[in-house]
């Protein structure tokens, strides 16, 4: 996009506008707006409070998206002292590519969702602010409109928070509509400048009442609320309502109407600073905004209501609506201050951290009986740093839950506003609300596949123009079969299916140890936000990436449960890479959708990796076949295993190979050294191990004889150990049964005969049966080799040495001279079997011929004719 | 029908001759599927249960067939997958991709042809479009959507399998045996390859994800055997339109398997090599002699005097097949050359196999000349020269290292390519070979 480009390289000035309103509280100046000006540009861009901005972030075409919530100078930060809150937005294609599927609808390329993550770091330097954007609110069911598709407009309709996509929370929705109002104003304004400020009172009344109405039949078009005189008449209202300073200054006075949203914060940080004030005082600011008249209001408040009733149901036209809904259900005092807090609450949706401070005092006043809720809460309101929102959080969700067994009436009514305030935590949305509309979890494999292809190639934007790209944004798939695949009729075939590899056991027997011990490192590194290594080795075949996946697996679903982090996993494997630097392509389209060149892929990732991005969760890399990922100069390896150490990456590596000592014979020591130590071998299946995986396999089928299983067992692991040998024989040997017991219809036990049958034809060597069916002049070949072996005493000969000894051999057993050509031809067959090692040919008779097997072997199967 | 009979029956039985040519030349030339299989039922069955239970059932399997060349695995392979594809609705449930380990001589190619065989999404016409490592991801995830109910099931047959395996970190097996290790799109791998050895070719973890299921073709027929596949072989089916012709033609194959002059020369052949691709070899050389030479003369004057084949025309065969390539080059040489070649062969009895050069040879062909005083064979040194570069040239001897610039030709070290015996028997047959150069070849010391 054209205007991020634009300010790729040039440096920013920000310099304040206005005077700074001095927070006492927090030793910090906030302002309402800033200008931006950057160099060799004319052009000043100003940000004023409560406007949508574009943040400078990892990916240059699409900066982030969020709203300025306040604007301040902060003393402390040592680089940038210019600081800004924000409520961020996120687009599509920064949800992860796990999550996507979630949206079971194909997004706007213009559409962004309302980020409700607690979590996540608001506080950012102003610097990066790129420049303003419009954002535009819409109900869950409008469609977007076409004549705003322009470039620097989004449009915000569902609210994601890590887990689910939601759709607004309607006091959201309304602030959002509001803002978005206010910037189309701000937009226009620019040119005409105001001049009506008193505008006639019953429009604006009737406006709002409309778009109340238009709240309610979502349906209803849009383009009331860009009308133009009734935000400016409601900032005129709102301005003497609040009592802000006018100046003649048009800028001053947009800011200003933002303000709006402002001032509660503070003045609940207020409220929160001041714990012990009485809960009418409290009312009293909320009540000025907000105005909910059915509860009994303090005088204080109702006289401020009273010469505004108007005003407020117009500013915030949907806390009246959502007032409305709820009069019936007032019951009590303490839930009847809760309604109170409730719209204030909404009414300062976009600042993250009063409403922490929100949430505990609700609590408080609904348990009463937590002293230290009562403590931490005015402390909270200083205190930004998101660690201590993260235990604030838990504390809270544990007194929640102390609550929700207390009374289910309380929780019922209270629903509605827990829903909304989890806009700004998850953990409360998860443990509180059923959600209206649950997006489904599992969705077809086709419709997925459907939707990745429409993130890559937006088929809708009218700028973007989906030109028909062919190969790389293609989905693609094997065609799928006209008949049915036929089900397993019989014992042999349900058997022959639960033994191929393939089948997915239910649980992983004989590896429940090592199951546990990687479980615990991925879920401490998850519950600690932590990165770390692992290596893991051992001869193919027994279970290491098996094991690896159930892990994840359960991990995930623990995660589900809100046991564990959410995280997101990626696998890679280092036999399917062309070459090894392609992992971070991989990665990097695995993790964010998007593809670049190797080279550059490396950059993104370790730009997302090394810079300390809070908002992002635990990643999880399995990198199989690690081996394969080594370099002359061992980058990849080392870039896999140092992203982990850096703080704020929460990456965990997980790598398989073969060879356990791996690490010391091919790594530099820095590169064996960031791995680390964690390691785990897993051992060869002993034989009880693989008879309790065939068994475990075999459960509910009778199939085999008890000794056949137990043979198969013993047999593989005195070989190799390998599971997938154990099962390939098993399988093979229902096949042989089958054969066998075909006449008598239905096929009997596989038994140990047919096992061994199984066995030898898998692994008995062929040399000799080739021998034994070699040719008369073939064997006799091989016996002038081993004469001539034995007249020369080497065990290499050249080919004229062996034809001497073959002619002569020919002569004495009665067969007809070989001629030359013939007894190469024989050579050559036989050198192409590989029971010889011969050289290339163009040596003629010089060449030199030696035995691929044992000359016992060679003699053995000779005699036995 | 009958009065042109009467007219020209020679001309119709001409035309029966070129008939049963032709027949008999595509039967052998030509692997086609509707011919017989002799000795590999055991191995069929275990093939065609395999592949069937890949397209019914959606199995994913891999096998190697492993047999000596001409032993009749593709020709198996061909018969399995016709049969295969008459089942009632497997052929339009079933993918192919035929990979031969020649062409696809490294893994970029093998992608590109497997992704234009399977006609995926991103093969324009028959291009396919982006990189290595594009193509490679794309193929995965591709196979990866598939499941074993719903995907149509993909038959990969990778003939010389032995040269995949020489592929870099042999990426394509890893990923096409993973594949049929792992719940994704139902495969069968076919591996088609002459190589014992194979499985030690194969890296570890490859060879793990191999099902280890081997088909041995191993050429195990008798002489008996051997002998009924060389009659069916030349038998004429029974939908030759001439039946009269063709009755007599199979009556002459029968007597002519029970002569004895046919059967040594069968038994002869059939000690050399069991494989039925050197029977058909030898066929071809028997429809040459007996058609081209036999009839072809004969047709010019009307009257095929050779309709039937004869114990004659297959010996006449196999003595071409079993000529000795090199002793007729020697056939083909000057008195000079033939001379040089018997100072090698004594200067390799003196020398007990040491390299000779130019020089000693030189010398010892003028000890000879000297002896005989024959002024029929004193030559100039640089004729000699020529004559020896001559016999470089035929590969009838061949230096032992590279030929440097500036080293001097005379006295570069050499090697003779020949056998003592093979000399002797050359100069048997020989034409007009001069009686005491033929003296000399016997004996080094014949001026004693």
């Amino acid at each position: 996009m054209a205007y991020c480009s634009a300010r790729l390289r040039t440096r920013q000035t920000c310099s304040w506008v206005g005077r700074p309103l001095l927070d006492q509280k927090l030793h910090y100046q906030t302002y309402k707006e800033i200008s931006v000006k950057r160099e060799g540009y004319s052009t000043e861009i100003h940000i004023q409070v409560g406007q949508f901005v574009l943040i400078e972030g990892d990916d240059d075409e699409n900066p982030y998206i969020a709203k300025v919530v306040e604007l301040f100078e902060d003393a402390s930060e040592l680089y940038s002292k210019k600081r800004a809150r924000v409520q961020w937005f996120i687009r599509f294609c920064e949800v992860p590519i796990c999550k996507q599927h979630l949206l079971d609808r194909k997004p706007d390329t213009q559409e962004i969702f309302w980020y409700d993550n607690p979590t996540c770091d608001n506080n950012i330097s102003v610097e990066t602010i790129i420049g303003c954007v419009r954002v535009v609110a819409l109900a869950p069911d409008e469609v977007m409109p076409i004549d705003l598709k322009n470039e620097k407009t989004f449009f915000v309709k569902l609210s994601w928070n890590k887990k689910k996509f939601k759709p607004l929370p309607p006091e959201v929705l309304a602030q959002l509509d509001k803002l978005q109002e206010d910037n189309h104003r701000y937009q226009k304004s620019m040119e005409a400048k105001t001049k009506s400020a008193e505008s006639p009172s019953w429009t604006t009344t009737e406006h709002a009442v409309k778009r109340i109405e238009s709240r309610h039949s979502t349906s209803k078009s849009r383009h009331t609320a860009s009308h133009p005189v009734t935000p400016r008449a409601r900032k005129r209202l709102e301005l003497s309502n609040l009592g802000f300073p006018r100046t003649p200054n048009t800028r001053i006075s947009q800011a200003t109407s933002c303000a709006s949203l402002d001032s509660p914060g503070r003045m609940k940080r207020k409220v929160a600073f001041s714990e012990i004030m009485s809960p009418s005082k409290r009312s009293l600011p909320d009540g000025s905004q907000t105005s909910s008249p059915a509860l009994k209001t303090p005088e204080k408040t109702r006289d401020i209501q009273h010469s505004c009733t108007k005003d407020a149901r117009k500013t915030s036209p949907d806390h009246g609506m959502i007032l409305r809904t709820r009069v019936p259900a007032l019951k009590a005092t303490e839930t009847s201050e809760e309604r109170i807090l409730t719209p204030t609450s909404r009414g300062r949706k976009s600042s993250v951290v009063p409403s922490v401070i929100l949430k505990p005092e609700y609590i408080k006043r609904r348990e009463g009986k937590e002293p230290e809720v009562r403590d931490e809460a005015p402390s909270t309101s200083r205190i930004r740093r998101k660690s201590s929102i993260l235990t604030l959080n838990r504390i809270r969700q544990q007194l929640r839950f102390l609550g929700n067994s207390k009374s289910d009436q309380d929780d019922e009514e209270f629903l509605p506003a827990a829903e909304i305030s989890d806009s700004d935590s998850e953990e409360e949305e998860a443990s509180t609300t059923p959600l209206p509309r649950r997006t489904p979890n599992s969705m077809s494999r086709n419709l997925r596949s459907s939707m990745k292809s429409s993130l890559q190639t937006p088929s809708k934007t009218p700028k973007k123009t989906p030109q028909p790209r062919t190969p790389r944004d293609a989905t693609p798939q094997i065609r799928s079969r006209n008949l049915p695949a036929q089900e397993p009729t019989n014992m042999l075939e349900e058997a022959r299916l639960r033994l191929h590899v393939s089948a997915v056991p239910e649980s992983l027997p004989c590896r429940e140890q090592e199951f546990q011990d990687i479980y615990n490192f991925v879920e401490s590194k998850l519950l600690d936000h932590t990165g770390g290594c692992m290596y893991i080795s051992g001869v193919p075949g027994t279970g290491k990436t098996a094991t690896v996946h159930e892990v994840i697996c359960c991990l995930q679903q623990a995660a589900q449960a809100n046991e564990v982090p959410p995280f997101q996993y990626i696998e890679v494997n280092g036999m399917k890479l062309t070459e090894p630097h392609q992992v971070y392509v991989q990665i990097l389209q695995k993790l964010t959708g998007k593809r670049a060149t190797a080279n550059h892929a490396a950059e993104l990732l370790a730009k997302r990796f090394r810079t300390q991005a809070s908002s992002q969760e635990t990643t999880v890399v399995l990198v199989d076949e690690l081996d394969l990922l080594w370099t002359q100069k061992q980058d990849v390896m080392y870039n896999l295993f140092d992203w982990p150490t850096h703080k704020g990456a929460r990456l965990v590596v997980l790598t398989i190979a073969n060879t356990m000592d791996l690490p010391e014979r091919i790594m530099m020591n820095r590169v064996s050294s960031r791995l680390g130590l964690t390691r785990m071998c897993f051992q060869p299946y002993t034989h009880s191990q693989l008879q309790q995986i065939l068994l475990s396999r075999l459960r509910h089928v009778k199939a085999f004889e008890d000794d056949a299983v137990q043979l198969a067992a013993r047999k593989v692991a005195a070989l190799s150990g390998d599971a997938r040998r154990c099962l390939d024989i098993c399988r093979r040997a229902t096949e042989i049964c089958e054969f066998s017991c075909q006449k008598p219809g239905c096929p009997g036990l596989v038994t140990t005969a047919h096992l061994l049958e199984a066995i030898d034809e898998m692994f008995s060597s062929s040399y000799i049966t080739a021998i034994k069916n070699s040719s008369i002049l073939e064997q006799s070949f091989l016996r002038a080799i081993l004469a001539e072996f034995r007249r020369s005493g080497l065990e290499e000969a050249t080919f004229q040495q062996v034809y001497i000894q073959h002619v002569a051999l020919c002569r004495m057993e009665g067969l007809p001279y070989p001629t030359m050509s013939e007894t190469m031809a024989v050579c050559s067959r036989l050198g192409a079997c590989r029971l010889l090692l011969v050289e290339p040919s163009r040596n003629d008779v010089l060449l030199r011929v030696r035995l691929n097997i044992s000359q016992d072997d060679v003699l053995y199967a000779l005699k036995e004719e | 029908m009958s009065s042109r009979k009467s007219k020209s029956s020679n001309l119709i039985q001409a035309d029966y001759v070129s008939q049963v040519q032709r027949i008999l030349r595509e039967r052998f030339c030509h692997q086609s599927p509707h011919g017989n299989l002799f000795g590999v039922q055991v191995q069929y069955k275990h093939l065609i249960e395999l592949l069937k239970r890949t397209a019914i059932h959606g199995e994913s399997n891999s096998v190697l067939i492993i047999g000596p060349r001409g032993s009749g695995k593709t020709m198996l392979i061909n018969h399995a997958l016709k049969e295969l594809m008459e089942v009632e609705g497997v052929s339009e449930n079933i993918l192919q991709v035929h990979l031969n380990g020649l062409l696809q001589i490294n893994d970029k190619i093998a992608l590109k042809e497997i992704t234009r065989q399977l006609n995926l999404e991103n093969v324009v016409g028959d291009k396919v479009f982006g990189s290595f490592a594009e193509n490679l991801s794309f193929l995965l995830e591709a196979l990866k959507k598939g499941d074993r109910t719903s995907s149509c099931p993909v038959i990969f047959i990778l003939d010389e399998f032995d040269l995949f395996a020489h592929h870099k970190n042999q990426t394509l097996l890893y990923n096409l045996l993973d594949i049929s290790q792992s719940a994704q799109t139902p495969v069968v791998i076919i591996g088609l390859t002459c190589r014992l050895d194979i499985l030690e070719l194969l890296e570890k973890r490859v060879k793990s994800r191999f099902s280890h299921r081997q088909i041995h073709l191993m050429n195990s027929f008798s002489f008996p055997q051997y002998l009924k596949i060389f009659k069916e072989q030349l038998s004429l089916p029974s939908i030759f339109p001439e039946k009269i012709f063709a009755e007599k033609w199979n009556e002459n194959v029968q007597s002519l398997s029970e002569d004895r002059s046919v059967k040594e020369v069968l038994q002869k052949h059939f000690n050399v090599s069991k494989n039925l691709r050197s029977l058909h070899m030898l066929l071809i050389l028997l429809l040459h002699f007996w058609f081209c030479l036999g009839n072809m003369l004969a047709l010019n004057r009307v009257t095929p005097s050779h309709p039937f084949i004869t114990a004659a025309d297959l010996m006449e065969a196999n003595q071409l097949c079993s000529m000795d390539s090199k002793g007729n080059i020697v056939h083909g040489l000057s008195v000079l050359e033939i001379c040089l070649i018997i100072a090698m062969k004594h200067l390799n009895d003196i020398y007990e196999e040491e390299p000779f050069n130019f020089q000693m040879v030189y010398n010892e062909f003028q000890k000879f000349v000297q002896r005989k005083a024959h002024s029929v064979y004193n030559f100039e040194k640089p004729v000699v020269m020529k004559a020896f570069e001559h016999l470089q040239q035929l590969e009838l001897i061949r230096p032992m290292e590279r030929t440097s610039v500036n080293a001097q030709r005379e006295y570069q070290l050499m090697k003779l390519l020949l056998d003592n015996t093979q000399i002797m028997n050359a100069l048997q047959k020989y034409p007009n070979c001069p009686t005491d150069v033929r003296q000399w070849a016997t004996s080094s010391l014949s001026w004693l």
